[in-house]
């Protein structure tokens, strides 16, 4: 059986190290947040100013001057801090990160990531942190499925889609499964529903197996 | 010099068309909605707007783009679930857009205030956002040259200022508003609240007054006090 969205973050959430530094991306990434061991001393970092964060904030707890990246009211946890942008940025680029875990459209097989742009003509481009995030973090984990619905990879030889970054993708996690990916090329470390012979059948990249 | 307490449309006065205007939060957070209502009010156009977004909804600076007063965005998401407006005009073809990673635009606002005349970043090393411009290998590593951007007028929304300009701001409402307002010539900060000289705890203060020049409370819209010690 493939992993469904929950299972795929549970997944991810085991192989955070405990007292990681960790930066959630929009979407399904976040998820992630709701596997997180309790007492794991996992700090969330929010590319808008803020290192500790704690869960979405509902009703009487919503503050509009306590958002995550997606904008969507969250909470604050003991021990967290806030500053500005320059200085979250600047967190990221120079390093400090130990994971940032982020949705892909394409990633290939030397960790080269596409998240950002289809390449549509007619598409407003948007790129939001994305970018900084790919090159910044020690390490680069991609949650996605490993086929679009068309039933095309999206672990591919070369990107076709325009790239976030270059060689910054260090695991990626799918529905079937979980990738390590270093300068030997695309370890499976686990498949779920699937053989590594298939997987292998279906997809353009040469496999390792682990 | 201190900063000035002034209503809203006399503070955004200083804008002038076809200025660079810094406008501060993400989404709404930070957003300095008031002094975006007095801009529209105060009717310059031809402006560059410089801000994380590009408009939510119909109100703040979704209305000023509606209003036709702004010739170019530079920002980093200007495609939201809300960002009709922008999104109306840009397919229109009736506004620049100009798109920078996140973290190069709060560094380039930084170099803007900080006298950097550009730095060397890996962000967007081998992505569409860095084709034409110019790259260079330090020890091995890709970086490609950004360039600061300054503004005329910076508009930002803080928490607390003292009569001085001194400013606090609150959680993620801080945002862009303390590099901006270094960028600036002139800096408005929109304030919940005015406190004395000295109420405020010094180690505590994240942007110094040297960087504000003028202050507004919300609601402020017919009172004027000069300020000046």
């Amino acid at each position: 059986m493939s992993l469904s969205r929950q299972e795929m973050a549970r997944i991810v959430a085991r192989d955070i190290p405990d007292g990681s530094y960790v930066n959630l991306g929009i979407g399904q990434p976040t998820m992630v947040a709701d596997y997180l061991r309790a007492g794991s001393g996992v700090i969330l970092h929010t590319e808008n100013g803020m290192l500790g964060m704690g869960p979405p904030a509902t009703s009487d707890r919503i503050d509009p001057d306590l958002t995550n990246a997606g904008k969507q009211p969250v909470t604050e946890l003991p021990g967290a801090s806030y500053f500005h942008h320059a200085d979250s940025f600047a967190m990221m680029r120079g390093g400090h990160l130990d994971i940032c875990i982020m949705g892909a459209f394409q990633v290939s097989a030397a960790g080269d990531l596409a998240n950002w742009s289809t390449g549509a003509p007619d598409a407003i481009p948007a790129v939001g942190g994305a970018m900084d995030l790919a090159i910044g973090a020690k390490q680069v984990f991609v949650m996605m499925t490993l086929f679009a619905k068309d039933g095309k990879p999206k672990l591919v030889p070369s990107c076709t889609y325009p790239l976030t970054g270059k060689a910054c993708v260090s695991r990626v996690y799918t529905d079937v499964a979980t990738f390590v990916l270093d300068d030997g090329g695309a370890r499976v470390t686990e498949t779920f529903g699937i053989s590594f012979d298939e997987l292998a059948a279906r997809l353009d990249v040469p496999l390792i197996r682990r | 010099m201190t900063a000035t307490e002034m209503s809203a449309l006399d503070a955004v006065a200083a804008v002038q068309d076809g200025d660079t205007v810094l406008v501060g939060g993400f989404g709404m957070a930070g957003m300095p909605v008031e002094l975006i209502d007095a801009l529209i009010e105060h009717g310059a156009g031809d402006l560059t707007i410089v801000s994380n977004n590009a408009g939510n909804g119909d109100t703040g600076l979704a209305a000023l783009l509606a209003a036709g007063r702004v010739r170019k965005v530079i920002c980093s998401f200007p495609r939201q679930s809300d960002s009709w407006v922008f999104d109306g005009l840009y397919r229109a073809g009736k506004i620049e857009l100009e798109v920078v990673p996140q973290g190069n635009l709060a560094e380039r606002l930084r170099a803007a205030g900080a006298g950097i005349g550009g730095f060397y970043t890996p962000t967007g090393v081998g992505t569409p956002l860095a084709e034409g411009k110019e790259t260079r290998v330090i020890d091995g590593r890709e970086y490609v040259l950004e360039s600061p951007i300054p503004g005329d007028v910076a508009l930002i929304r803080a928490y607390v200022a003292d009569r001085m300009g001194n400013l606090v701001y609150r959680k993620t409402a801080r945002n862009f508003g303390p590099v901006m307002a270094t960028a600036a010539a002139v800096t408005v900060a929109q304030v919940s609240r005015i406190v004395e000289i000295g109420e405020l705890d010094p180690e505590v203060i994240v942007t110094p007054a040297i960087y504000v020049n003028r202050l507004v409370l919300p609601g402020s819209a017919v009172r004027r006090t000069e300020v000046t010690s």
